[in-house]
């Protein structure tokens, strides 16, 4: 490794600062994938900016309204500590406690998960699922963002130079709403996702549901999103029918690569079933 | 003994050196050259059976890797079982195992 500049900025907009002063400066956050890269030599870089300092990035707040505002340098685990974070957004945090193990998830953020732009990442279609946004500072001020779009191709993102996210937001959660996040590896930890699959449904008195969004990880470059406009599940009572129906809408629009972790057809084939099993998970939250 | 045991069971179901169309393997290191974690595996309780092997001088029997060959072979026929489906090729990991029911491939069980 060659001479690196280490700065760690107490506020925002020092780390803006740095972070546009400089066309190699790399933001740190958990590090749980950037130390990786540059101890193998996948990445080099002059500077790093560690942001874990600043006092902002490191709150978890919910507003009057219900909705959450999640520090971009929170680890997963404390994430996952917080109990009416997680009685509000199970499957969000299930799929933050999916990243690594748990070693990991005591360094690793959801907002790296999500720069890291790997089209496998856990936390990344809990996110969209859960219509869940970035605020991002930069030099130009600060601006809010979906989830779904700031991964625009595997390790690359729709972040400016200068730009970093500084909190992940959750909305407000509609009554009789449920969501959930299911990932499948062939092993029991320790892996990476085939594929993962997020739901987020909400239904009305009888059971009718009005509004649901469907993601799907690891079965193209980007997270796959899905919703009434795809004709998935909305207008309708969300049985095993309906379910089917909507796995069918999934599958036809993934599209995998072969590789060593699974071959496309498999991939194709479990994003319907991994599907039904969130969707089934996410209903049952939805009633309770 | 509980080592052999784990690593018949990672050949039986995961471990495979993949490689691309350019001969280079796909998978060197640990993530995805999937040997099974702790987690991965049941309870394994070897049971010693005292009796001297008639075939080798000292009356020796092996230990450590020869445990591998019955633990394959277990799992090839709980898969068997389980499926209907016999497979004839290690591992069994999950891709294969679809398409082979996917198929109604194989030998009936």
């Amino acid at each position: 490794m060659n001479d690196m500049q280490f700065s760690s900025p107490v506020s925002v907009d020092d780390a803006v600062t740095l972070l546009a002063a400089d066309t190699d400066a790399n933001i740190l956050a958990g590090g749980t994938d950037l130390m990786v890269q540059l101890q193998s030599g996948m990445r080099t870089s002059r500077h790093i900016v560690d942001i874990k300092r600043i006092a902002e990035l490191n709150q978890v707040n919910q507003a009057a309204d219900g909705s959450w505002t999640l520090g971009a340098a929170v680890c997963s685990a404390e994430l996952n500590e917080n109990a009416a974070l997680k009685a509000q957004w199970p499957g969000v945090l299930e799929a933050a406690d999916l990243i690594g193990s748990m070693q990991v998830q005591g360094r690793a953020t959801m907002a790296g998960n999500l720069c890291n732009a790997s089209p496998a990442a856990d936390s990344v279609p809990a996110l969209v699922a859960a219509n869940a946004t970035v605020t991002i500072a930069g030099p130009n001020g600060r601006r809010t963002a979906p989830v779904n779009g700031i991964a625009t191709a595997p390790g690359k993102t729709a972040l400016e130079k200068g730009e970093l996210i500084i909190s992940v937001n959750l909305p407000a959660k509609p009554a009789r709403s449920g969501e959930a996040y299911l990932r499948f590896i062939p092993r029991t930890e320790m892996d990476i996702a085939v594929v993962g699959a997020g739901v987020f449904i909400t239904l009305d008195e009888a059971g009718i549901c009005t509004a649901a969004r469907a993601s799907l990880g690891a079965v193209a470059p980007t997270v796959l999103l899905f919703d009434e406009a795809d004709g998935i599940l909305v207008g309708a009572k969300p049985d095993e029918q309906a379910l089917e129906k909507a796995a069918a809408v999934l599958m036809s629009a993934c599209r995998p690569i072969d590789d060593k972790r699974g071959t496309a057809e498999y991939r194709t084939d479990i994003a319907g079933v991994l599907f039904k099993r969130t969707a089934k998970i996410a209903i049952e939250r939805a009633i309770a | 003994m509980q080592g052999a045991v784990a690593q018949g069971i990672g050949w039986a179901l995961n471990e495979e050196y993949i490689y691309g169309e350019d001969g280079r393997l796909q998978n060197a290191g640990f993530l995805d050259y999937r040997m099974p974690v702790a987690s991965d595996l049941p309870m394994i309780e070897p049971v010693i059976v005292e009796v001297p092997n008639p075939y080798h001088p000292f009356g020796v029997k092996g230990v450590a890797e020869a445990g591998m060959v019955a633990s394959l072979a277990t799992i090839a026929n709980a898969v068997a079982d389980a499926t209907g489906r016999r497979m004839t090729a290690l591992p069994i990991s999950p891709p294969r195992m679809l398409k082979a029911l996917k198929e109604n491939r194989g030998v009936e069980a």
